[in-house]
């Protein structure tokens, strides 16, 4: 590894064996599985996939994800906490993680003995303790405090002191795990103060957390983890961008599962799709939404029908009287659809599209495939192959 | 160059890590009550006076050895020695696991610390034995110098155990009841509470067998260096150089295959607690 660069990870994974008792292994179980020559036991939980990215030295950087995306696991590794399953990380210079703030903290234990303790864990002596123990108790504001022990401190108390021990570390790199995310508004200006300090001295800094402000104010670089790999990396601003728009409400992953695809810009969406069918009729109803604060004009409906992935038939707004230049939405405005279809043609997949046609051409929405899966009960089928399927349409 | 100064670094960072955790077990141990570190002398004590009573003044047994009270007080702080690295190593990686998950350091740190602990309460009970040789104005060899080698043998097993007992109980939460099993049969089989020469008197091979056991060897070492010369051991009782060897080299071993084998699976310490 070349000397300008603090951290290089090329091509790392992590799996997770997980048993599926919730209990450790009992001797019990794996002798009755060695009887048994059962190995199935456990899960493979795949938590990284090939991850690979290297970080310069003198560098903030961010690691941005949603919950259960890999990212802690990801800065647990770059700490030496897990092993990665293959690939490799290479560390260059001192490096002190803060994955919580206070480790090694004993409720039973006084505040002075837990400075010496958790700033043991972070390679300081009692000598250098001693000698900045004063410094440490100022800056948590714990003059009164330090013989208690800690169980009687409040959780912000605990916090302070603990921070007051970790601003104290000399690294080369410092990984930080959401440490700002607790503390009132006066604790959280002295990290604030703390990281603008910390980018004076050179240190290297990689920086987990949620809070994309932070992200934009003090990062250079980022990364995005979806999923167990890197889907974005670059500017700092850039990829807290690509972050919050895993946040729009397109991204539903409990319809994902079912084998829904959804996509679009999500400028005016289809939202609460219903239907219900009687012996003649098949109808479906919906809201469309205009989630901008503009007015969207020119707005068409697509119904396409298929059997088994093979379009077999549909209509659009479009060919409705009346709504042959599309439909309008004030900002933020939400109309309820129902649309009604002859029920004699067969079990079908529908799929809906909102889509603007103007000058550009057609603007997708919202399409979801499928909105509806119709299962007819109907046994008189008169197939329509090819054909506009009769429809009408009513708004309110 | 730059890996030399690294690793001198983590020597270093082991070092301070060692010292505030043996502190810290000494600090929490006896945590709210009244006597406080005294207690590691008077749990010795009690249990020294209790087997007294049972086995010296009733049941008689022992009365053949010279000195035989204070062998026993002296065989009962070791057996304690070894009980407590063993016992205590047990736990003591899952016991700490919160940290393990939170940061980086040498873990063998962990089960060393609680091997300190246990040896620094075995210094005060020692201190417990020597005022009880100056009261029954114990006559000293000058053999008493060989005493070091036997408790540092001691030691050794016991880490060794510790450190395979600790990395399967990341694993396997029955251990530690195993493990107590093993320690009462043990206790009964390492001749701490009976001289090892009223087995020898029926049947001398026996005897042998029993000192093929690392603690057994060990505590019977120590009587004979430090109490009286009657105290059986393996030279005495005419077994073979190998099998007066066999415990001192199993002592090691168990210690290299320990170190090995805590070495190896330390690295997934943090994902398996």
């Amino acid at each position: 590894m070349s000397d300008d660069k603090a951290i290089s990870v090329k091509n790392v994974t992590k799996d997770f064996y997980l048993p599926h008792e919730k209990s450790s292994k009992s001797l019990k179980s794996t002798i009755i599985n060695v009887y048994r020559k059962k190995n199935n036991e456990l899960t493979t939980q795949h938590a990284l996939k090939g991850v690979s990215f290297d970080i310069p030295k003198g560098e903030f950087f961010g690691i941005l994800g949603r919950n259960g995306s890999g990212k802690s696991t990801l800065l647990k590794m770059l700490a030496g906490i897990y092993q990665p399953t293959t690939g490799s990380i290479e560390t260059n210079g001192k490096l002190v993680p803060f994955i919580e703030l206070g480790v090694g903290f004993n409720p039973e234990l006084s505040g002075r003995e837990n400075v010496y303790l958790n700033g043991a864990l972070l390679g300081f002596t009692r000598k250098e303790i001693d000698l900045m123990y004063q410094d440490i108790v100022e800056f948590a504001e714990l003059e009164k405090f330090m013989d208690q022990k800690l169980k009687n401190y409040s959780s912000g108390m605990q916090v302070r002191l603990a921070f007051s021990v970790a601003t104290r570390a000399k690294a080369d790199i410092l990984l930080i795990d959401e440490v700002l995310a607790v503390g009132d508004a006066d604790f959280q200006k002295k990290c604030y103060d703390y990281f603008k300090g910390l980018k004076k001295t050179g240190a290297t800094v990689v920086f987990v957390t949620h809070d994309m402000s932070a992200v934009r104010e003090y990062c250079d670089r980022a990364i995005l983890i979806e999923k167990g790999h890197i889907t974005h990396e670059g500017k700092a601003t850039d990829v807290a961008n690509e972050y919050l728009k895993l946040f729009m409400p397109d991204q539903d992953p409990k319809k994902a599962k079912k084998g829904i695809t959804r996509f679009g810009t999500g400028e005016v969406k289809l939202e609460n799709i219903k239907h219900i069918y009687t012996e003649e009729k098949l109808n479906i109803s919906f809201d469309v939404v205009n989630m901008t604060d503009s007015t969207k004009e020119g707005l068409n409906l697509g119904f396409d029908f298929y059997t088994d992935d093979l379009l077999i038939t549909g209509n659009g707004t479009k060919y409705i009287k009346g709504y042959e230049k599309g439909f309008i939405l004030a900002p933020n405005e939400m109309k309820h659809f129902v649309v009604e279809f002859p029920n004699n043609f067969g079990n079908f997949d529908i799929e809906l599209t909102m889509h603007v046609r103007n000058q550009g051409g057609l603007n997708i929405c919202d399409e979801i495939k499928p909105a509806v899966k119709f299962r007819s009960n109907n046994t008189h089928l008169v197939r329509f192959f090819k054909v506009t399927l009769p429809m009408s349409v009513t708004e309110n | 160059m730059m890996k030399q100064i690294l690793s001198l670094d983590r020597y270093r960072y082991s070092l301070i890590l060692l010292r505030e955790l043996v502190i810290t077990e000494f600090r929490l141990r006896y945590q709210g009550s009244v006597l406080g570190y005294m207690w590691s002398l008077l749990k010795p004590l009690f249990l020294f006076v209790i087997l007294y009573f049972v086995f010296v003044h009733f049941l008689k047994v022992g009365s053949d050895v010279p000195n035989w009270p204070l062998a026993l007080l002296f065989g009962i702080v070791l057996w304690n020695f070894f009980s407590e690295i063993t016992n205590n190593g047990v736990g003591s990686v899952v016991g700490r696991g919160d940290v393990i998950r939170k940061i980086n350091f040498p873990k063998y740190i962990i089960v060393l610390a609680s091997s300190v602990s246990a040896l620094i309460n075995l210094l005060l009970n020692l201190v417990v034995l020597s005022v009880f040789m100056l009261i029954t104005r114990l006559d000293l060899s000058w053999s008493l110098l060989l005493t070091p080698i036997f408790i540092i043998e001691l030691f050794v097993f016991g880490i060794g155990i510790a450190f395979i007992l600790s990395t399967l109980f990341v694993k396997y939460r029955d251990m530690n009841y195993i493990w107590e099993i093993i320690t009462q049969a043990l206790f009964y089989g390492s001749a701490v509470i009976y001289p090892l020469s009223m087995i020898a008197k029926s049947n001398n091979h026996l005897a042998q067998l029993i000192l093929l056991n690392p603690i057994t060897q060990a505590i019977q070492g120590a009587r004979w260096s430090l109490i009286d010369h009657a105290n059986l051991t393996s030279a005495s009782l005419g077994s073979s150089v190998l099998m007066q060897l066999f415990p001192v080299l199993l002592s090691i071993v168990t210690f290299m295959f320990g170190a090995w084998f805590f070495k190896k699976n330390s690295p997934y310490f943090a994902e398996n607690i």
